[in-house]
């Protein structure tokens, strides 16, 4: 659980920075920019938690 | 550093107050990247990147400026304060106490409280700015003191309690949020200034100069009420924004639990990713807005967010705000107890937080945060002048260190005469000699050092 979690708060900051790469590149609009950035937001602030306390206390 | 105090919330403190650091405590370089990088990437950075647009820098400037500025910022961590730290390894109040005495501490703990609540309402202002994009109400402009409409008031009204009331009773939980969201924060402040370049049809590096000086940091005149910035302002804003942690030595007890005294190298991180790359994508976002809508000048960093990154930008002004301005709350509520050490805990940081709440009504305190920055260095800096004085030159120069402690004075007259005359010094020169408050710093640290000795060894003699 805690891997996967781990994976998906890397992809998370991926996904984060990505969709304002791809609208500088012209790849997306910024409406999708803004849609996407909320939801890897979301998924940061759902997955890090799980291994970031238990790292914490650890 | 977190400790479970009697009622069962926990709240962090500073170990070892009124002792050396002891050698299993002390903390690896990770550690203090993570503590920099974190603390300098606040919701006041999306303040001061506009601020520099308004005051009409040029590219070569801001570029330039900032990455000289830094650079000395963390020269001054590395060479002034992490050597007293590592090898004193004492808070800065302790340290204080010992050359000062206790008097003297209250006093500067007093104004430290009181800026610490200015700059405090300051983040809360930014936090208000966020729930104007939600309920229409009117905001500040840039040349705005007072607040300007009911709604503004009832949203720093609410915004403030919040923060205040979690800095008293949830502050390791915010301290948890700040720890979680600092990597993505620092993202989100990126793509800022990524979408602002495309907007604005910078789309490629080849020709991101050309167009970034005719476009965002365009040079030329001021917006009205705003002093003009140069190379210099830029690079002695960015050198001394945080002159009160280093050359003001408070960063004596953050750095004290440094392995070695080269990890403030450390404070890199916060400089380049807070006050260069945070900076420069708010001042994007700025430029942005005025290249679109040029008769809207009021920096506001919930719309400006909002605009290039949607509800997610949001967050993350509302984030930075918040997890800064808790910090800054407890801070000023732990200054303030010093002066009432009966006075409880919660109490004490429930009034500051009203205190900060009612300073972030008035939008001054933001809108002229550049100001406001140098002038929170220049109170503090004296005493860090004194630290260095006392710690590195006094057997040389013929006067005893840590004099309070020596002699059971509580108030060290050559110490408390150092501070008062350099800050009278200091903004004489500001308000008759014509000198921009971000330029007296320096030699008012020079001042105070030379002060300091003369002073003590005639302080000293006179006592016996």
């Amino acid at each position: 659980m805690r891997t996967l979690a781990r994976i998906v708060s890397v992809l998370s900051l991926v996904g984060t920075i990505t969709p304002a790469v791809l609208f500088v590149a012209s790849r997306i609009d910024l409406a999708q920019v803004k849609l996407w950035m909320l939801v890897w937001t979301v998924a940061w602030f759902v997955a890090t938690p799980i291994w970031m306390d238990r790292q914490a206390k650890g | 550093m977190a400790d479970q105090t009697p009622d069962g919330h926990q709240e962090p403190v500073n170990e070892y107050e009124r002792e050396r650091v002891p050698e299993r405590a002390l903390l690896g370089f990770k550690s203090f990247v993570g503590q920099y990088a974190g603390e300098h990437t606040a919701g006041t950075e999306l303040m001061i990147g506009p601020l520099f647009v308004a005051a009409g820098v040029s590219a070569f400037d801001i570029v330039v400026g900032l990455v000289v500025g830094n650079l000395l910022a963390v020269l001054s961590w590395v060479f002034l304060t992490a050597p007293i730290a590592t090898r004193a390894r004492l808070t800065l109040y302790y340290q204080l106490e010992k050359i000062c005495g206790r008097n003297l501490v209250t006093v500067y703990n007093l104004a430290n409280g009181v800026m610490f609540c200015c700059l405090a309402g300051a983040m809360v202002t930014v936090n208000a700015t966020a729930a104007g994009v939600w309920f229409d109400f009117r905001m500040p402009g840039l040349n705005d003191l007072y607040p300007n409409s009911v709604g503004w008031v009832i949203a720093v009204l609410i915004m403030g309690t919040m923060i205040a009331v979690v800095a008293a009773y949830g502050y390791n939980f915010v301290a948890r949020v700040a720890n979680l969201a600092a990597p993505w924060m620092v993202l989100v402040f990126i793509a800022y200034g990524l979408v602002g370049l495309r907007q604005l049809g910078i789309d490629s590096p080849s020709g991101f100069w050309a167009k970034a000086q005719d476009l965002v940091w365009k040079g030329g005149t001021p917006l009205p009420g705003q002093v003009k910035f140069t190379f210099w302002h830029v690079a002695f804003f960015a050198w001394f924004c945080n002159m009160a942690m280093h050359i003001g030595m408070a960063d004596l007890s953050v750095l004290r639990y440094a392995r070695k005294s080269w990890y403030a190298v450390a404070t890199a991180a916060g400089m380049y990713l807070g006050h260069f790359i945070a900076w420069l994508s708010a001042s994007v976002l700025y430029a942005l807005q005025l290249h679109t809508t040029p008769e809207n000048t009021a920096v506001l960093p919930g719309p400006l967010a909002y605009n290039a990154c949607g509800i997610a930008g949001l967050i993350c002004v509302i984030v930075a705000g918040w997890t800064t301005a808790n910090p800054t709350i407890y801070r000023a509520g732990l200054a303030f107890q010093a002066i009432a050490p009966r006075s409880s805990r919660y109490r004490v940081t429930l009034v500051t937080g009203a205190i900060a709440t009612l300073a972030g009504m008035f939008p001054a305190i933001a809108m002229k945060l550049l100001d406001f920055v140098a002038l929170y260095g220049l109170v503090l800096m004296p005493m860090g002048a004194v630290v260095f004085v006392d710690f590195w030159l006094s057997r040389k120069l013929g006067f005893r260190a840590s004099y309070a402690e020596l002699s059971g004075t509580s108030f060290n007259w050559a110490a408390g005469l150092t501070w008062i005359l350099t800050l009278f010094s200091c903004l004489l020169a500001v308000r008759l000699g014509g000198i921009q408050i971000f330029f007296v710093g320096l030699p008012g640290w020079f001042f105070a050092a030379v002060m300091y000795v003369i002073l003590s060894r005639l302080y000293q003699r006179r006592e016996g």
